[in-house]
């Protein structure tokens, strides 16, 4: 009788909200379907049910948090579809990238240094949101990569870009709450 | 004490009888409790009609202990005997509370979290927080007339895991059981949210006694959803009076005060911050114990700018969370303040000049964050209202793992919707190794010693491997009361170790079901008869919660597994006739382990349905 626990929720995470498996996605659409799904599942819906159900309401709950967070988030959306398509983006080992992006992320690097030691934390906040500008334009070329060339070699590249900015956006927060702090 | 009704075997319960459940706001300096009668939320007074306890406990030499009011008035006779704010003591090691010397206690640095030395002995902030608890659970009691099924306690947002553990302790030890732990300014929002229909990207500004916290949420239809959270846990009103007090030893020129005139002195730097919400300026007099007198004129002003730094501290996170949330502060739609210590004009001015708009006021303060939590304790006790709403909250603080070069490796990031897990490989760093140490974390920093160390477990028995051939999965559960259990498990010889994150201080299960014992038989009840009575209830509400997944969904059972649960919930109302607790709490279990996969499939069910009838409806 356990054999079929969870037998939907084995699916993959965009069989769980009957979403199409590809990279465009509407994210308010996604919102609505988490929302709904979120409400059926969630632990405070089973607070005076038994064990059983809170357990099960549990694992449910957050089965469909991973699901919903997977999907939001562009650079975990594409590595997602990568790995259901068999595809290892080897970001801890495949470090190689073109020059030109190398020579992008220094200057990148340079102005975050600067802003950091001059205590700036309105140029802080410019080079944010410049990077999140940048950020969506690579989101785009992932899209085209996934779901029109099916390109997995140049999407996983991008993937890997993607974790880059990811990590110098991080640098940037990490640094205006230093300043702030 | 009523009467518990029984339901006749065979029959279904429901409609049952009202759950009585309360919402409990255990704050630094005042604590409340409400409850929801006749559909409305309000917040149960004492039997002088006042509604706020003030959380101050006095452990008198005559062996009593004295909650409240009371209590408070005896604070500068008797300051060390007299906790008070002892919320700032929860989950807290001596290292981190900042400036010792500022209370009158003697702290004693027991393992994980300081004991106050007290003439009833060594106090942990856990008991003396049970104190107040317990006193509140009294006076709900006596109001409503029955035996609570449960509590909803609220904390500070940005409580850590730890402060979290530590209150859920608190509470278990004034034997409350805890529905739920609930973010205040959550609560909050449920409150404001549901009193004026609103809709949009709220900010949550939650200046309390001793904490201050602030959530972005998003209202739509009936979903609370936090976007994001940040604060202070050691930032409050506390620290204006603080501010005031230290003026006042500076205008006075007054130096090593003994406890008595230190206790003297901060009450009356309150009553001035209190006076000064009101009025333009205020007198400060007191007479010290050597006979000095004090009489001082504080203006308005003054007050300002010697608690400006104060304000400018709580405006660091509210930038940091609406940064987390990805938005500005033109987007959001109202900011509703929450906390006594936002009555003071200058916060109020601060928080309208920064969001560009004035502040909502409209709900008392003080009690807001109770009314929240007693409207969400009705839901979870299974009283349902005619509104159906969701809260999903988040965890304020990232979990992780230290890793190579005391590290810290970021597992969970702060801001996850909860429940949430999530699982990462590592692997062993030298031939051979047979064991694995593994550390959790929490917080943002980089370094393992800036971030607060929560619990440390060994994942013993891995075969001999050459290094780096192991494969252990670390595994973070965080569960709906923002608590955290950890797993890890070798998964090529399925070794495995868990740990439930309770802090190294943490009371046990078994010194928590010792201390309650021993309370309970302090005032002479019959500890059996209330383990029976609680089974009873517990079996009750299992087997009216089954009977209503029967009506619905019986067709998910074939004949055999629908004999073997009605056998097995047979078992139980005859358990329950019997009125034997042992028997009682063993058919539940078993009752329970046969009810799981039917549970998992009307829930799979359940989401399916719901999401088909989105998908025809949005796509």
């Amino acid at each position: 009788m356990t054999a079929d626990l969870f037998s939907d929720f084995q699916q993959d995470h965009f069989a769980l909200f009957g979403l199409p498996r590809r990279f465009a996605l509407d994210g308010a659409a996604l919102d609505t379907l988490w929302r709904t799904a979120a409400a059926q599942v969630h632990p405070d819906r089973f607070a005076s049910a038994g064990d059983a159900e809170k357990r099960v309401a549990l694992m449910a709950a957050t089965r469909v948090n991973e699901a919903y967070q997977t999907l939001k988030s562009p650079l975990a959306r594409a590595r997602y579809l990568l790995m259901l398509a068999g595809v290892d983006t080897a970001e801890e080992t495949n470090t190689s990238m073109p020059p030109a992006f190398l020579m992008a992320q220094i200057e990148w690097r340079e102005a975050i240094e600067d802003a950091r030691h001059g205590h700036d934390v309105d140029a802080l906040e410019r080079l944010s949101r410049q990077l999140r500008q940048d950020m969506c334009a690579m989101e785009d070329e992932l899209g085209a990569a996934l779901d029109e060339r099916h390109d997995h070699d140049s999407a996983a590249l991008l993937v890997r870009k993607l974790r880059f900015l990811e990590k110098l956006d991080q640098e940037i927060g990490d640094a205006i709450e230093a300043l702030l702090f | 004490m009523a009467l518990l009704q029984i339901a006749e075997p065979g029959l279904s319960a429901a409609p049952h009888q009202h759950r009585l459940a309360v919402g409990i706001d255990l704050g630094t300096t005042n604590s409340l409790v409400a409850t929801v009668k006749s559909g409305a939320a309000t917040v149960l007074p004492d039997e002088h009609g006042r509604s706020l306890l003030p959380s101050v406990v006095r452990y008198r030499d005559d062996g009593r202990t004295i909650v409240g009011f009371d209590a408070q008035a005896e604070q500068s006779r008797d300051p060390n005997n007299t906790i008070v704010s002892v919320k700032r003591f929860m989950g807290r090691g001596l290292a981190d509370i900042q400036d010792v010397g500022r209370s009158p206690y003697r702290f004693v640095d027991a393992p994980g979290m300081v004991q106050l030395v007290t003439r009833a002995g060594h106090k942990s902030p856990v008991e003396v927080s049970a104190d107040i608890l317990r006193s509140l659970r009294e006076r709900a009691e006596a109001s409503l007339g029955g035996e609570l099924i449960g509590a909803v306690i609220t904390v500070p947002a940005y409580f850590d895991d730890a402060q979290r553990q530590a209150t859920k302790d608190a509470a278990r030890l004034a034997g409350l059981n805890v529905l739920r732990l609930l973010n205040e300014p959550t609560a909050a929002a449920i409150a404001y949210g549901l009193d004026n229909g609103a809709e949009g990207t709220y900010v949550v500004y939650d200046l309390g006694g001793g904490t201050f916290d602030v959530s972005v949420l998003a209202l739509t239809r009936g979903v609370f959803e936090v976007l994001a959270t940040s604060g202070d846990s050691s930032l409050g009103g506390d620290d204006f009076d603080h501010r005031i007090y230290c003026w006042i030893l500076e205008q006075a020129d007054l130096h090593g005060l003994n406890a008595h005139d230190t206790r003297l002195l901060l009450t009356r730097a309150r009553e001035a911050k209190e006076a000064l919400t009101e009025h333009a300026d205020t007198r400060i007099t007191a007479v010290l114990s050597d006979g000095q007198t004090i009489d001082l004129q504080l203006s308005q002003a003054t007050f300002h700018a010697i608690s400006k730094t104060l304000i400018d501290k709580t405006l660091l996170p509210v930038r940091k969370a609406l940064r987390d949330a990805r938005i500005g502060a033109e987007d959001v739609k109202g900011v509703v303040m929450v906390g006594g210590a936002t009555r003071m004009p200058q916060v109020q001015k601060a928080v309208g000049d920064f969001f560009g708009r004035p502040p909502l006021t409209n709900l008392d303060p003080d009690k807001v964050v109770a009314l929240g939590a007693a409207i969400q304790a009705n839901v979870l006790a299974g009283n349902k209202g005619d509104d159906e709403w969701l809260l999903l909250d988040v965890i304020p603080l990232s979990l992780g793992l230290e890793t190579m070069g005391g590290l810290t490796e970021k597992i969970i990031p702060r801001n996850s919707t909860i429940p949430i897990a999530r699982a990462q490989e590592f692997t062993t760093f030298k031939d051979g190794q047979t064991a694995l140490s593994v550390h959790i974390l929490q917080g943002e920093r980089e370094l393992v010693s800036d971030c607060r160390s929560l619990a440390k477990f060994v994942l013993r028995g891995i075969p001999p491997m050459v290094a780096g051939a192991a494969r252990i999965r670390v595994t973070f559960q965080v569960d709906a009361d923002g608590l955290l259990a950890v797993t890890a498990r070798e998964m090529i010889s399925g070794v495995e170790a868990s740990i439930e994150v309770k802090p190294s201080y943490g009371l046990s299960d078994d010194e928590i079901t010792r201390m309650l014992s021993d309370s309970i038989a302090h005032v002479a009840d019959d500890i059996n008869a209330r383990k029976l009575r609680e089974a009873i209830v517990d079996a009750d509400s299992l087997l009216d919660a089954l009977d209503a997944a029967l009506a619905s969904d019986a067709d998910l059972l074939d004949e055999a597994e629908r004999a073997t649960l009605d056998a097995a919930m047979q078992a139980l109302r005859d358990a329950i006739a019997a009125e034997s607790t042992k028997d009682i709490n063993a058919c539940s279990h078993k009752l329970n382990q046969a009810s799981e996969p039917f549970a998992a499939r009307r829930m799979d069910r359940n989401i399916q349905r719901a999401l088909t009838g989105k998908n025809i409806e949005t796509l």
